[in-house]
């Protein structure tokens, strides 16, 4: 099987047992505050290592190239409240400009 | 449409992206897989970086249980639709009774599944047909995507603190960890902090 099969199938599985394991355990169990801090703070760790990690890097090297100016992009439009799919678009349609022109 | 794109981008086939969104269904832990491997990542890192965003819906599932009182079947059906958005919506009903719970978290559970993973579909066969997908911006798609997701999380200034230094850390390992280290590294963070405060 390939890197793609392992990763495709493994996250599946695991991500179906999660849910249903949270469905199967008494509520007392996982309702501890500082399990539910945690629970809140992974997910932004997590997501914002990926945006930087994928805006500023190449393999294993630090680059900075059409992605920044994506990067500048999206967050504009998430300080003008716009919806995400307009988060997504404005930001690959600004970064295929770069990347065509220079 | 951006994660059936995205997934093509890193290198996914087709049918990868659209199982991914079939099986796993969960946004964020779908664009960590295509992210960690697309970042040259192994199997392994990809699959603990998607099941640590995975937990949180572990959490939904025992916040549900009780308000949909299912099982068997049910149950399965249940907890694979478990996401932010059903689980939000039926909380956001529960003012209006139980019946409104249940009503909001299959409509948004089902009606969410068919979208996304139509939306999958068609994006995947976009991107399959454009070749070089730097000319089509999809290298910006996925970290916007992540920014897009990051963004309503952060509410108070410490969890926009600890969003900015995990950025900052895991850029700044990158040259020295195995591709996707960096980015697991940072729930360590996460627990830090959780546990301190």
């Amino acid at each position: 099987m390939t890197t793609f099969w392992i990763a495709t199938l493994g996250t599946s599985a695991i991500a179906f047992a999660l849910k249903y394991s949270g469905h199967s355990v008494p509520e007392r169990w996982l309702s501890h505050p500082k399990i539910q801090r945690i629970n809140a703070l992974i997910p932004i760790a997590l997501l914002s290592a990926l945006v930087s990690v994928q805006s500023f890097t190449d393999k294993t090297a630090l680059v900075i190239d059409q992605r920044i100016v994506g990067l500048a992009v999206a967050i504009t439009a998430l300080l003008l409240k716009a919806p995400f799919p307009i988060v997504v678009i404005s930001a690959a349609v600004s970064s295929a400009l770069v990347y065509n022109w220079f | 449409m951006a994660f059936g794109a995205a997934a093509v981008a890193n290198g996914f086939s087709v049918l990868q992206a659209c199982l991914l969104s079939l099986l796993t269904f969960s946004g964020a832990s779908q664009f960590a897989v295509v992210g960690v491997i697309g970042a040259g990542g192994s199997s392994m890192s990809a699959i603990a970086t998607a099941s640590l965003l995975g937990t949180r819906n572990a959490l939904y599932g025992v916040i549900m249980a009780p308000r949909l009182r299912v099982r068997g079947f049910k149950r399965i059906v249940a907890a694979q639709v478990t996401i932010d958005e059903s689980t939000g919506v039926a909380l956001g009903q529960e003012p209006r009774g139980i019946d409104a719970v249940k009503k909001g978290f299959w409509y948004t559970g089902f009606g969410v599944f068919i979208f996304w993973n139509l939306f999958t579909l068609a994006g995947a066969l976009g991107a399959q047909a454009m070749g070089d997908v730097r000319s089509f911006g999809l290298d910006s798609a996925v970290p916007a995507a992540f920014l897009g997701l990051v963004w309503p999380r952060l509410t108070t200034r410490s969890e926009r603190l600890l969003a900015i230094a995990c950025a900052v850390f895991a850029v700044a390992v990158t040259p020295i960890l195995p591709a996707g280290l960096p980015i697991i590294a940072t729930a360590f963070i996460a627990i830090a902090v959780g546990l301190r405060r």
